[in-house]
């Protein structure tokens, strides 16, 4: 591995200090499970890494804080996973944690790892959108609350700010109980990136909300508000026609080695249709 | 010259200090400075496992973890798995069904499954395959491994 200098600050103030003295030369580290390939294969070359694990304001937690459940920014998959709030309020994050990599990395891998590196395959964007959640951001402007829908640019992209770090993901509770389900299609089981990652949450107004990754340069959310999708009394072919207007925005790329982009686009069909079943029967059930 | 950076760690319940290069993994560092080579080098993107070990009671790859983050931490190998020369029972296990054929994964196999089983004591086959699934053995043997760690499980009732 090419040689890189390597930072610890235990505060934030010192962290973003080092951000802001290095610029785009200083990295931050998370987990490390994308960085260090990266570093690794030398498409990142920083002079400096900066550890976050021991940022004080920056450790592993998952808060209740009001009407919000507030992940801190080093808290790993594997935490999430197996939250009960998260997995009771938030299932489909739940899910989504629970398949991304092996045991291994998910013992490693950050929720802001996984957006901040803004992969368009990454399995908790599409909850995330879903859940509406808000990114919190520190930079040399101090603190920042972004909407999740305005946080994604295109793979390796966000709309953070020079020198500005995630903190935290807020996830407010839903006003409405919603039942919602991640789904993906992955090439094998076990261990594999998404082919495409998709999540769909229904609530108590029948309104839908839609978000699908890994069929174009960033995930994707789009919204049922009339809730014509979630009505029992919606023909097929209405639903279709609806489904049809909510992929308009999929562009699966034809040099992917995952999948074809006709592969993707039929499974986004299937996963979509299947996916609205299964977050009806859980917004009637109240999972 | 490279920047050596002090680091204190547990390696297998001994304490060890010793001066590593940032750029170095927690990897490089227990085969190259430690001489502990039966955590294996292979993939080294995190999708093959062969490099498992634990980490404060938690499974990582340590070809993806830097050996400066290692620092404080507790580390177990597969060389920490037999006690005074006697063979872990999972040890015991994967020679019996034959689970090991060239053998390069089994050193992470083991370690992945040591952790499935102290999370979770009586796995179904499909809790072994998806607590296994970050670790690949290009010989095929997972029929035999499954079989082993189910093995395991069953005779610590």
């Amino acid at each position: 591995m090419q040689t890189f200098d390597y930072a610890r600050p235990t505060t934030l103030a010192e962290a973003v200090a080092l951000f802001e003295a290095h610029g785009p030369d200083a990295r931050p580290l998370a987990g490390g499970t994308d960085l260090i390939i990266r570093l690794r294969d030398g498409t990142l070359r920083p002079a400096v890494v900066v550890d976050l694990k021991r940022v004080a304001e920056l450790e592993p937690s998952i808060r209740d804080v009001g009407d919000s459940l507030v992940i801190g920014a080093t808290t790993v998959m594997t935490d999430i996973a197996a939250d009960a709030r998260v997995r009771r309020h938030f299932t489909a994050l739940a899910e989504a944690a629970a398949v991304v990599g092996s045991v291994q990395v998910r013992n490693r891998a950050t929720l802001a790892g996984n957006i901040c590196n803004a992969s368009p395959a990454a399995d908790t964007a599409p909850p995330l959108l879903v859940y509406g959640a808000i990114v919190v951001a520190f930079g040399p402007g101090g603190a920042r609350r972004i909407p999740i829908t305005e946080f994604f640019v295109r793979s390796g992209v966000t709309t953070l700010l020079p020198g500005e770090i995630v903190t935290a993901i807020e996830l407010p509770l839903p006003a409405r109980p919603m039942g919602a389900v991640h789904l993906r299609r992955t090439r094998r089981r076990g261990h594999d990136l998404a082919s495409v990652t998709l999540c769909c949450g229904v609530d108590e107004g029948r309104v839908t909300r839609l978000a699908y990754g890994s069929v174009g340069p960033r995930p994707v959310l789009v919204v049922d508000e009339r809730g014509v999708l979630a009505d029992p009394a919606t023909s097929e072919d209405a639903k279709d026609e609806i489904f049809e207007r909510m992929f308009a925005d999929a562009s699966p790329s034809p040099r992917s080695m995952r999948a074809s982009p006709e592969y993707r686009l039929a499974m986004l069909r299937l996963l979509g249709r299947r996916a609205l079943r299964t977050a009806i029967d859980r917004s009637a059930t109240g999972v | 010259m490279t920047r050596k950076i002090p680091i204190q760690l547990t390696v297998n319940g001994r304490a060890r200090t010793i001066e590593v290069a940032a750029h170095h993994t927690l990897l490089d560092v227990l085969r190259d400075d430690l001489q502990l080579t039966g955590t294996k080098e292979c993939c080294l993107v995190g999708e093959c496992g062969a490099c498992t070990v634990g980490l404060d009671g938690r499974v990582v790859d340590s070809c993806l973890v830097l050996a400066v983050e290692a620092d404080g931490t507790a580390v177990t190998t597969v060389e920490g798995l037999a006690v005074d020369g006697r063979l872990d029972p999972l040890q015991e296990a994967f020679l019996d069904r034959g689970a090991v054929q060239c053998g390069f994964c089994i050193p992470g196999q083991m370690m992945a499954a040591q952790d499935l089983l102290a999370r979770n004591p009586h796995p179904t086959i499909e809790e072994v395959q998806e607590g296994l699934a970050g670790n690949l053995c290009r010989c095929g043997c997972y029929e035999q491994i499954t079989e082993a760690v189910l093995a395991t499980a069953g005779e610590a009732e």
